[in-house]
């Protein structure tokens, strides 16, 4: 289906579509795609319903790795796309799995020795004074910690 | 407007110019957003009880947004394919479908965040709240610049010039439209 | 691959707009030369407003309560102000864009054998935009209640409240001057990552290119790596300064310590951002006045790549004393240690390419020698910061400043005059006066040791940072620590009285110096093979390479250098 032919290196054009070492776009059924994607966003949405939080869970964010999987490869033609770009957006991908696995060991808990955050919300408008926080602070919240 | 360079005609890599760029702004919008999420993700895994405050925003209206995202991003690849055909006025017409669907989901988002804030959900509600106008808001921000560049590359493409940038505008909105695919279970569905 | 056919790179139609006015052609010009010296010519302005900065608070420090000539009574608020203001300044408005945009503007389009930058209008907006960063930072010190006073790294909620830092419209414009800066750099990076990967002149592969253009292009990919998180934390920032968010107050579910990770995510990343270039300027210097090929040339890029990647697993060294988990700590430690290895074994590479070479003792050289030994200095004693135990002591004493800047100002003052006295005679078509070079140089190097080393002694004795007087700590007002703080501001006088010589030497050369030819150094990279100064579109005829940059003293050749462009 892809073609892997590189075009002869000229330069490009003001009129072409193509640049210099394109491979051919391939004959996709765009719609379909796009039909696919709805119904992924219908399960996606239906998954909650179910009730059961785990099934939800891997129906909302499964889903979303699928649907940007989906749109990458046949929307963004990241599959005929030279390793080079693969290359750059795992590395970015992979700096931000690092910045969370850095900084979640301290940035998530929820307290520590002889401290404790705060839930943190108020229902109208405030201003940021800071004593003023915890006013409307719901009782069952201060129980709550790191889960 | 100017004559381009001989630089922007080179392909060392052998990818068009144009493209390697945008690949390499997504680069850095990956780890701007990713600042933005992770941050969120964080605060989010580390306070439970910001569970109550997310069960408030409506996921329908979320999901009608993803649709509409999906549909946009439809119009933007079958632009491109119009622009691969040399028919640039029919690109031209899809990209502007396009900024349709871009204008549509930020006239929901309006409606959606004037009914929050007269229910008293603004910014300043708390650390849920903070994160969710700011996330949105943040990818409000780049839809709009994308719309604002989806026209001006329309309005050279319905002349049949610079084809090759409906390719490049086009992947910049399938990248918008990834980042709305995550933040609808995060702020939406996870709750 | 790439076409080996000539390109014509002279004027084609619309380019040869040669007598447009001057508005045109100075301000809103895209020439990537005209925007190199826009950027040079901001960050050196800025350099003296933040020297002179250094002068003010360091009059203060010596001489507790005076009036410091020029500038007046320093106030507790003026003192915070001035050192916030000189930090950010020397690194956000004068180390990069001297360093990065403005040698990174020159130098890569020439070196790759290209006629201009591939985004030559977005390069134009980058540098309009780095100006309104410097136009919101400068409007910041005159609004009510002064300029930002919470020091470089900005830590809330210090920097969050202005019931705190009391200057609630100065931090703001801050953090706008800064956020502004950003976007500018991110633009102009990825213009030169996609003019050096793809806009090669024909026949140049990766390894022909010049350790300069390597060296800016990597410092770009970490910039723009490691900026984002940023960003968001300043938009985060920001939001709390003036929406009355709590991004950064745990009373409203927010976390300090996320903006000090965020802001140090890239910050430790960033000092390698400035250094790489530094070190691709004296790379070039040291080859072509030792005659002599870059020893270890892939080493140093491989080494130079291994230090990006791990740049970004060192960071939390600047939070050993931040309440973060001591394991976290321990984990720091050990990879903040191993990142001096690559950057020592590069200094190794730098002098094993001196040792036997023919050298000359000009001006660029002696900046170039300075920069290894004064930076070497600055790393060792990173090393003991590196270790968190002893950075438990040292943290926050002005064993830290010295450190920094025993390695910053390498970078942004040294390295930057080697590369300046370098290419001045290609970007203004004139030779420098190497009498007065010299001496600026001996009148530069020989008082900056003087303002630092002392500093070192300070810190080891408990003398913290930030403090705008020191009677107000009797055991660090003995009459030695006064001796010691009065001795580097005398240097800090003197250092910048000689640089009145540069600034004259700069401006009488670039009015009056005698003519430069193409290559009076005689390199073989390839912008000596321009026209000095360069015109538009740099080459009537496209150059085409045929061989690295680094073939000096080849053996059976009548000359000791073998330009890029000669066919062989």
């Amino acid at each position: 289906m892809t073609s892997t032919a590189h075009a002869p290196a000229h330069g490009t054009a003001h009129g072409s579509a193509h640049g210099p070492g394109d491979a051919h776009a391939p004959h996709r059924n765009y719609v379909k795609i796009w039909g696919i994607l709805c119904a992924l966003l219908v399960v996606s949405v239906v998954g909650p319903m179910l009730g059961i939080r785990w099934v939800m869970l891997i129906t909302a964010f499964g889903v979303a790795l699928v649907k940007a999987y989906m749109v990458a490869k046949n929307f963004m033609h990241l599959d005929i796309e030279k390793p080079i770009v693969h290359w750059i957006l795992l590395v970015a991908l992979a700096l931000m799995v690092l910045l969370y696995g850095a900084l979640a060991p301290d940035v998530q808990k929820g307290e520590g020795t002889g401290w404790k955050k705060d839930a943190g919300f108020h229902h109208s408008f405030v201003t940021s004074k800071p004593h003023e926080a915890g006013k409307h602070e719901k009782p069952e919240n201060a129980e709550h910690g790191k889960p | 407007m100017s004559v381009k360079t001989i630089a922007t005609q080179r392909a060392s890599m052998n990818i068009p110019t144009g493209r390697l760029a945008v690949w390499w702004v997504l680069v850095s919008e990956i780890v701007i957003f990713g600042g933005v999420l992770v941050s969120y993700l964080m605060h989010r895994l580390g306070h439970p009880e910001w569970g109550e405050q997310a069960a408030y925003t409506n996921m329908w209206i979320g999901a009608t947004n993803t649709f509409v995202l999906l549909t946009s991003s439809l119009s933007a690849v079958l632009a491109h394919q119009a622009a691969e055909k040399g028919d640039g006025p029919k690109a031209a017409r899809l990209l502007y479908l396009t900024v349709l669907g871009g204008l549509t989901f930020l006239v929901i988002k309006s409606f959606e965040w004037t009914h929050e804030i007269r229910e008293g959900f603004v910014l300043q509600s708390g650390g849920f709240w903070s994160y969710y106008y700011t996330a949105a808001g943040l990818h409000a921000f780049h839809v709009m610049a994308g719309m604002g560049v989806i026209l001006w590359v329309a309005n050279d493409a319905k002349k049949n010039q610079e084809l090759h940038r409906v390719e490049n505008v086009g992947i910049y909105w399938h990248f918008v439209d990834i980042v709305w695919i995550f933040l609808f279970p995060l702020l939406y569905i996870a709750k | 691959m790439a076409e080996i056919a000539h390109e014509h790179g002279h004027l084609p139609a619309g380019h040869g707009h040669a007598e447009s006015n001057w508005f045109i052609k100075y301000l809103w010009s895209t020439d990537h030369k005209v925007i190199a010296l826009q950027y040079m010519f901001t960050g050196m302005f800025m350099a003296m407003i933040a020297g002179f900065m250094a002068y003010v608070f360091r009059m203060q420090i010596a001489y507790p309560g005076m009036n410091v000539p020029f500038f007046g009574h320093v106030s507790p608020g003026s003192y915070n102000a001035l050192i916030t203001n000189h930090g950010s300044i020397m690194v956000f408005w004068v180390a990069m864009p001297v360093l990065l945009a403005g040698f990174g503007n020159f130098l890569i389009p020439l070196m790759c054998g290209c006629d201009d930058m591939v985004f030559p209008r977005i390069n134009r907006l980058s540098y309009q935009l780095f100006f309104i960063s410097a136009v919101v930072l400068i409007v910041s010190w005159f609004v009510p209640g002064g300029g930002f006073g919470g020091a470089w790294t900005a830590y809330p909620p210090l920097s969050a409240v202005g019931k705190y830092n009391l200057t609630p419209m100065g931090s703001s414009l801050w953090v706008l001057a800064v956020a502004l800066e950003f976007v500018a750099f991110l633009l102009g990076g990825i213009n030169f990552i996609v003019t050096a990967m793809n806009a090669r002149a024909p026949g140049m592969k990766a390894f022909d290119v010049p350790l300069a253009v390597w060296m800016i292009v990597v410092a770009s990919l970490l910039f723009m790596a490691s900026v984002g998180p940023l960003i968001a934390g300043a938009v985060m920032l920001l939001f709390d300064q003036n929406l009355g968010t709590g991004f950064y107050n745990p009373t409203r579910g927010g976390d300090p310590v996320l903006w000090q990770h965020l802001f140090w995510f890239f910050g430790h990343p960033e000092v390698y951002v400035v250094l790489l270039p530094a070190m691709g300027i004296v790379a070039e210097v040291i080859t072509v006045f030792s005659r002599k090929k870059m020893f270890g040339y892939k080493t140093v890029i491989y080494t130079v790549v291994a230090t990006g990647v791990l740049s970004f697993f060192v960071w939390a060294h600047h939070q050993f004393v931040a309440g973060i988990d001591p394991r976290m700590a321990n984990v720091f430690t050990v990879t903040t240690v191993i990142i001096s290895i690559p950057i020592a074994e590069m200094c190794f590479l730098y002098i094993a390419t001196l040792y036997g070479g023919s050298i000359t003792f000009t001006t660029p050289m002696l900046w170039a020698l300075a920069f290894i030994a004064e930076f070497l200095i600055g790393g060792v004693t990173g090393i003991y910061l590196g270790a968190s135990g002893a950075d438990i002591f040292f943290h926050d004493t002005y064993f830290v400043v010295a450190h920094f800047h025993y390695t910053f100002y390498p970078i942004a003052i040294i390295g930057t005059l080697a590369g300046i006295t370098f290419w001045f005679p290609k970007i203004f078509g004139k030779m420098m006066n190497e009498t007065m070079g010299k001496i600026h140089f001996w009148g530069t190097i020989i008082p900056f040791n003087f303002i630092f080393i002392p500093m070192f002694f300070l810190g080891m004795e408990g003398e913290h940072r930030r403090i705008y007087d020191y009677t107000n700590f009797p055991d660090l007002a003995n009459p030695w620590a006064v001796s010691m703080r009065i001795t580097s501001t005398v240097a800090l006088v003197v250092m910048l009285l000689f640089q009145f010589i540069f600034l004259f030497n700069f401006i009488y050369s670039m009015l009056r110096g005698p003519k430069a030819e193409k290559n009076p150094w005689k390199s073989n990279t390839l912008e000596w093979t321009a026209d000095s100064p360069p015109p538009h579109g740099n080459w009537r005829e496209m150059p085409t390479v045929y061989r690295g940059p680094y073939e000096y003293a080849t053996p059976g050749r009548e000359t000791d250098y073998w330009p890029q462009d000669e066919r062989a």
